[in-house]
């Protein structure tokens, strides 16, 4: 009886949860193999074309330079984002879970996080508004400045560095604010008043405790951002060439799939090292 | 004390700092779809003429229709599965499970480049080609993961013992579902479809590579002008889709967060 009972249960089980996962298969893992497969031809196998299977792909990238440079081009630019993030995000997320209580808290958080929900491509546009020459940014600098000057970032690396950060930045704020709202007042309250200055509160007691939020926001920036390519295409025109671009190139522009496709495995590749390493972490944020 | 009171003002300005690094740039591209400038010079003068010009550009207005029919969609299918999958989640115990829903991660965290353009492969491959539905396929499983983990966060306050009740009056599994759990989770159900809606209306990277060109969603419309050379137009249509979009979110808020406490 209860077997049967168990068998009809699984049944239900598999027919209510079946439907989204073949739809995963057949929108994210089979294209991530067909890709994989891609990734070792000679020739993308349209038409009647020929082709054959070879490591080539791979071989360009360990071979030329130029792939290689550009993965580190963009691991750095990773690097950069993240720690801007960090640097501006954690000291924000303090002050919004530590110091302010009750319905602001919950208000300016939410304001905090909304952009970030809100469209990346639309937030990217708007500092190509903002950032190019005889813009707002010059116009503004004119009021305070008693001489001229003409800022122009517009299509340089700082810019494409200001846009991540903007669009990347609520990320941190969420897993720190989560990470500190988490650590009791009472712990801090006690070492306040045994003495302990600050500096040292900061250092041995929020700064530890919030660290896995820390590194969970670190992990969803510095991925995303690696393999971005929409954003160093508007904000960095001539110095915006990464990885992700050149990927994007081969999909778009020069039309060599199995090439695009070996270097989006590699980025695959360093994705999933990154997430791998750091799973015991992200495993204790949540 | 009082070096406490100053840090804590000091604090409140850096917060006001942040918030407008994140603001300022929105406001000034919205401030800018009003005026008159083709080459956004300043002062401003006041216009609505890029609004109306919209209105007849046909190009940016099949996109907008096209944008808003995938997302509907999209919700549609992305809710329904993913509320049933997150019911059978919270319902049953099966092995493997916890595999399962460690598998909703990978189209969440890898990169979108990834996906994209393993779909545009695997898709090019079987037949089906760039265009709507290879759009759609790809928004939905983008989605199907956001509504799975939020139905699944409204479910943990739901009380089982409610089903056994129904169940032993001798209520269908149906009718257990249908008058006892969803009207319960009703707002998270909700908060998961304006989730759903807003990856698929803000989503370029995936529409980007499986549009087909000359039938593209709003975002890679947009991205094509912004390369080739734009007027305060992309302005104001991006001023009206930030308006969409996180009017969606503060929805999706108020449902997801408040909805719960009655």
């Amino acid at each position: 009886m209860s077997s049967t009972l168990a068998r009809r249960d699984g049944l239900r089980a598999a027919t209510m949860i079946s439907p989204a996962y073949i739809w995963l298969t057949v929108a994210v893992f089979l294209p991530l193999a067909a890709m994989l497969f891609f990734s070792f031809l000679s020739e993308a196998p349209f038409g009647d074309r020929e082709w054959f299977v070879t490591a080539a792909n791979y071989m360009e990238f360990f071979e030329k330079g130029f792939y290689l440079k550009l993965l580190v081009r963009s691991l750095t630019l990773g690097l950069v984002v993240t720690g801007f993030c960090i640097l501006i995000g954690f000291p924000c997320a303090f002050v919004l879970a530590k110091t302010i209580k009750g319905r602001w808290r919950e208000a300016l958080f939410l304001l905090v996080i909304l952009p970030f929900w809100s469209n990346s491509l639309v937030r990217i546009f708007s500092w190509a508004i903002v950032l190019r020459g005889n813009g707002v940014i010059d116009s503004v600098l004119d009021l305070i400045l008693p001489f001229e000057v003409s800022v122009n970032l517009m299509f340089s690396y700082p810019a494409i560095v200001i846009g991540l950060v903007h669009s990347y930045l609520p990320y941190v704020i969420l897993t720190s604010y989560l990470a500190l709202q988490a650590i009791d007042d009472n712990l801090i309250d006690a070492a306040r008043s045994m003495g302990a200055p600050r500096r040292m509160i900061l250092w041995r007691i929020i700064i530890p405790l919030a660290l896995p939020g820390l590194i969970a926001g670190a992990v969803l920036i510095f991925v995303p951002v690696v393999g971005s390519f929409m954003e160093p295409r508007i904000l960095g025109g001539r110095s915006g060439t990464f990885f992700g671009t050149v990927i994007e190139d081969q999909f778009v522009a020069v039309f060599n799939w199995p090439l695009g496709a070996a270097l989006s495995f590699i980025l695959l590749g360093v994705v999933l090292l990154i997430l791998a390493v750091s799973s015991p972490v992200l495993r204790r944020a949540q | 004390m009082a070096m406490g009171r100053f840090l804590e003002r000091l604090g409140r300005v850096y917060l006001g700092v942040v918030l407008a690094f994140l603001y300022v740039p929105i406001l000034v591209m919205a401030v800018m779809s009003f005026n008159q400038s083709e080459f956004y010079q300043l002062p401003i003068r006041f216009t609505t003429g890029w609004y109306e010009k919209l209105w007849n550009n046909s190009e940016i207005l099949n996109a907008a229709w096209s944008s808003v029919w995938i997302a509907c969609t999209t919700t549609v299918i992305a809710t329904t599965l993913g509320t049933a999958a997150a019911i059978a989640f919270f319902r049953y115990e099966f092995r493997g499970k916890v595999i399962l829903q460690a598998l909703l991660f990978p189209p969440i965290a890898i990169p979108w480049l990834i996906t994209g353009t393993a779909m545009l492969i695997f898709f090019f491959s079987i037949g089906l080609g760039r265009g709507a539905p290879a759009v759609i396929i790809g928004h939905v499983a983008l989605a199907l993961p956001y509504v799975i983990v939020v139905v699944t966060a409204r479910l943990r306050t739901f009380d089982p013992q409610l089903e056994e009740a129904a169940r032993s009056l001798g209520a269908s599994s149906w009718e257990v579902t249908r008058s006892v759990t969803l009207p319960w989770i009703a707002s998270g159900i909700i908060a998961g479809a304006l989730f759903a809606f807003a990856v698929s209306f803000d989503q370029f990277v995936v529409s980007y590579f499986l549009a087909e060109p000359g039938d593209s969603t709003l975002p890679v419309v947009i991205y094509t002008a912004i390369r080739k050379g734009f007027t305060p137009e992309i302005n104001a249509i991006s001023t009206i889709i930030i308006v969409i979009s996180m009017s969606l979110m503060l929805l999706a808020a108020r449902y997801a967060n408040f909805g719960g406490e009655r």
